[in-house]
């Protein structure tokens, strides 16, 4: 699949050496730099510095580009050097190279400060001017704020009246902001206010790691590259689609975060409305931006809440117990969990899309913790076949349940792919039937690994291609889907309903299925 | 695991490898085409191990026609690797001896991959017409090395003279890391145009040639080529334009340095490229390089630059042995 992207900052109708039909020639960022905020934080050591790394690696930096990072120990540009160093050897996905490290670490500084330390957006100043001057960054800096979001507004203000937001000429300048875009309609609107009133509306990159652009590629070309599947992506084939997103650990030391915000608002308000929106879209007339966001956002304003929320949403709270051999604590036992806490850590709801190509068919999406195994995907149930050849004749052996639906599952992660799910006959001479899978993997037809989707995430940003990440309109359209649940479930006076570890979730879940005369799937 | 057939058929071969393949289970399920390697037996080992590596990008089954002797009693031999001794896939080795020592779609037949495409790469020793060769033409992808020939420059020329879409030289896929960052850095230039251009580099490089043939081509500007010593590679590019000169020099290995006008020195790491990667490049796209033609082919018209630019005293690419 060919994707281009319209150029925002290269003048590539101006430059000789680039042919449309030579397509070895990979785009790379212009010159630049990155300033991480909340350089010593897990994401940064685990997940930014070593796809930065990866990046360089692959020669998708340019020779300019530097890295500064911002935080309030007191460091050196050496400590960071070597810090970076360290997580880069642990964590990177190429092989480790000094010239590739050269290269990077000559162009790494190191702030020190608080977000409300004026002399440290000074020095911040004072640093990206040397780098403009001594690595040729050219005016050109992203600040990536990997921070918590109660810290956005003051960095953003920090950077305005530092004059680090504005650009001139064709300078740019752009903020990185991750998930969660906050914690209902108001705040989302309140924290975009906030940045938009600093940095330009196509400045800010919204990112959602769990979206990498490889994961949005492989569902849009699995849907409009093949013949084979567009034709049945409708209600005259598709029974029900279930989005699932399961996590076997707990909070993890994110405890402070979590607690109030629980699983609705941590996956399904951005994840799983995003993967609905990737799944029930219409085909986009370009793979450009505004295309592409465009499809999303009109399937995601038809999206269709019940009008009964209490029989078709669910939300339990894991209890302690054995885990696959491990025991483990329930939620409200675990470090920094209040113990009357009534966050939820496994919610379900049920939607519907009031479009003519998903009348009828209902979504239903589902995130939790501590639940049987780690997995993402989205699964695509067909409408059972008339079974008049191999029910109740003859052999007499089939009742209509004993075939399964048809099934088209999109594994997102782990171990990314497909799984078409059908029936075939049993060898022998009686005529029996049963359901088969045909699997594809990634994995499997291609075994080098995919880049990090934080790889791809910060490449964007550097050449300023926003098309994957999600612009406001679609986190308050995410909003307004999820906040009438939440206020009913605050509205409700008992706990969330607990569920054992290991489980697939509470029982109610899977109620909210059977009343609709169907069942989860085991992912 | 590696099974040796000796004296044996390919559809013998065939039903072994659906065997191993039933009881070991461990080799990728979906292969994206077919690699067929055609060398000398002996010289085997460099390209199955680059290929191997490369398969793990895109898995494919890899046959070798390794070609024995002509002068022995003709017969096939041949080996199945998989698991351990293979990369993503199997690796089938065929020697032909005798009337078999010779490449051909009947020796392969039975052992392609149904309905996927195919890649046929000469690791050593290209043929005289790729295209026409009896696994060329069903090829939709034909890989030779000019630069592992005994006579590289004649080997390019007879690439332009034979040159079908489909064709591809692997001493243009070692330039594509420089033509990547002179591309990078006209992005980010000023408008003002480039007036000339000298590539540095080994006289006996194919890949020098095709880079001064490529930027010929591309800016329409007189183009030299500064010859260092053979077998050193792409030593540096020199773009000149009127506000000052871009030049990107790599003066060891790994390390180039890029400097321009207005600019601080900056670093790069450009190493040589492997054999691995340059394959798994080649496997990335199977529709025909059109701009590797162009350019392959444009070395058939340097005689049109020759006379302007020998008044200049500018070494032309002629002066490299290919010929106009």
């Amino acid at each position: 699949m060919s994707v281009t992207y319209p150029d925002s900052n290269v003048r590539s109708g101006q430059n000789p050496l680039r042919d449309p039909r030579d397509r070895r020639l990979s785009r790379v960022a212009g010159p630049s730099s990155l300033v991480l905020f909340g350089v010593t934080g897990d994401l940064a050591r685990k997940k930014l510095l070593p796809a930065v790394y990866d990046l360089a690696s692959r020669g998708l930096l340019p020779p300019s580009f530097a890295l500064v990072g911002f935080g309030r120990q007191n460091r050196t540009n050496e400590d960071l050097k070597a810090a970076i160093k360290e997580s880069v050897k642990a964590y990177s996905r190429t092989p480790f190279s000094e010239a590739v490290w050269d290269q990077l670490s000559e162009g790494i500084r190191f702030v020190q400060g608080a977000f409300d330390d004026d002399a440290a957006f000074g020095r911040l100043s004072a640093t990206l001017a040397e780098l403009d001057e001594q690595r040729g960054t050219r005016g050109n800096h992203a600040f990536y704020l990997s921070i918590p979001p109660k810290a956005f507004e003051l960095v953003c203000r920090q950077l305005s009246k530092h004059g680090l937001a504005q650009a001139e000429g064709e300078k740019w300048r752009r903020v990185v902001i991750e998930k969660p875009f906050g914690h209902d309609l108001e705040s989302a609107r309140q924290l975009n206010d906030i940045v938009e009133s600093v940095f330009p509306q196509d400045a800010v990159f919204r990112i959602d790691h769990y979206l990498g652009k490889e994961t949005v590629q492989n569902i849009l070309a699995l849907r409009f590259v093949n013949q084979l599947f567009e034709p049945l992506w409708n209600a005259n084939y598709v029974d029900h689609v279930q989005i699932t997103m399961a996590e076997d650990i707990g909070t993890g030391g994110r405890a402070g975060y979590y607690d109030g915000v629980g699983a609705a608002r941590d996956v399904i308000q951005n994840h799983l409305l995003q993967l609905l929106a990737l799944t029930a879209m219409e085909e986009p007339i370009s793979f450009n931006a505004n295309d592409l966001r465009a499809e999303k956002e009109k399937v995601l304003a038809a999206v269709q809440l019940p009008g009964d929320l209490s029989t078709h949403s669910a939300r339990g709270q894991f209890t302690g117990g054995w885990q696959g051999g491990e025991q483990v604590q329930g939620y409200l036992e675990e470090d920094g969990i209040p113990a009357d806490s009534t966050t939820e850590t496994y919610a379900a709801i049920r939607v519907d899309i009031n479009t003519r190509r998903w009348n009828g068919v209902p979504f239903y999406l589902r995130a939790g913790k501590r639940l049987g195994r780690r997995v993402t995907e989205i699964a695509v149930v067909f409408k059972r076949a008339p079974n008049l050849l191999f029910g109740n004749q003859g052999n007499g052996s089939h009742s209509d349940d004993d075939f399964g639906q048809n099934a088209v599952v999109i594994r997102v992660q782990p171990d990314e792919g497909a799984t078409i799910r059908f029936g075939s006959k049993v060898p022998g001479t009686q005529m029996e039937v049963r359901d088969v899978t045909m699997d594809f993997g990634y994995g499997h037809a291609f075994t080098e690994s995919s880049p990090e989707a934080y790889e791809r995430l910060i490449l964007d940003v550097l050449l300023g291609e926003p098309p994957l990440f999600p612009r406001h309109r679609e986190v308050e359209l995410s909003w307004k889907i999820l906040d009438p649940f939440e206020e009913y479930w605050a509205s409700l006076p008992d706990l969330p309903e607990p569920y054992a570890p290991g489980s697939w979730g509470p029982a109610s879940a899977d109620e909210l299925l059977t009343r609709d005369g169907r069942t989860w799937r085991r992912p | 695991m590696i099974v040796d057939l000796p004296n044996t058929t390919t559809s013998a071969v065939a039903k072994k490898v659906q065997s191993l393949r039933a009881q070991g289970g461990v080799i990728a399920l979906g292969r994206v085409l077919t690699l067929v390697v055609i060398t000398k037996s002996g010289l085997e080992e460099e390209a199955i191990e680059a290929a191997n590596e490369a398969s793990r990008e895109h898995p494919c089954r890899i046959i070798v026609l390794a070609a024995g002797s002509p002068e022995e009693p003709t017969h096939l031999d041949a080996q199945i690797r998989v698991g351990g001794d293979a990369g993503a896939s199997e690796v089938i080795v065929l020697r032909g001896f005798g009337e078999l020592a010779e490449e051909s779609e009947s020796l392969v037949a039975a052992l392609l991959l149904p309905d996927a495409p195919i890649v046929a790469w000469w690791s050593n020793g290209a043929p005289a017409n790729a295209s026409q060769t009896s696994i060329g033409r069903i090829a939709h992808r034909r890989i030779t090395d000019s630069a592992n020939e005994a006579d590289p420059r004649w080997a390019l020329e007879n690439i332009r003279n034979t040159y079908r879409a489909g064709d591809t030289d692997l001493a243009w896929t070692r330039l594509t890391n420089w033509r990547i960052k002179l591309a990078a850095v006209l992005d980010q230039a000023d408008a003002t145009p480039i007036t000339a251009v000298t590539v540095e580099g080994a006289s006996d490089s194919p890949s020098t040639i095709l880079l001064a043939a490529w930027l010929r081509q591309a800016l329409d500007v007189p183009v030299n080529i500064l010859a260092d010593a053979p077998g050193t590679g792409i030593r540096g590019v020199q773009l000149i334009k009127t506000s000052g000169i871009i030049r990107l020099f790599r003066p060891g290995h790994t390390v180039a340095e890029l400097t321009q006008p207005g600019q601080p020195a900056q670093r790069i790491s450009l190493p040589r490229r492997s054999l691995r990667d340059c394959l798994a490049e080649e496997l990335r796209r199977l529709d025909p390089d059109e701009v590797f033609g162009e350019t392959v082919r444009s070395l058939a018209i340097s005689k049109m630059h020759q006379v302007s630019l020998q008044e200049q005293g500018i070494l032309d690419l002629e002066a490299f042995g290919v010929p106009a």
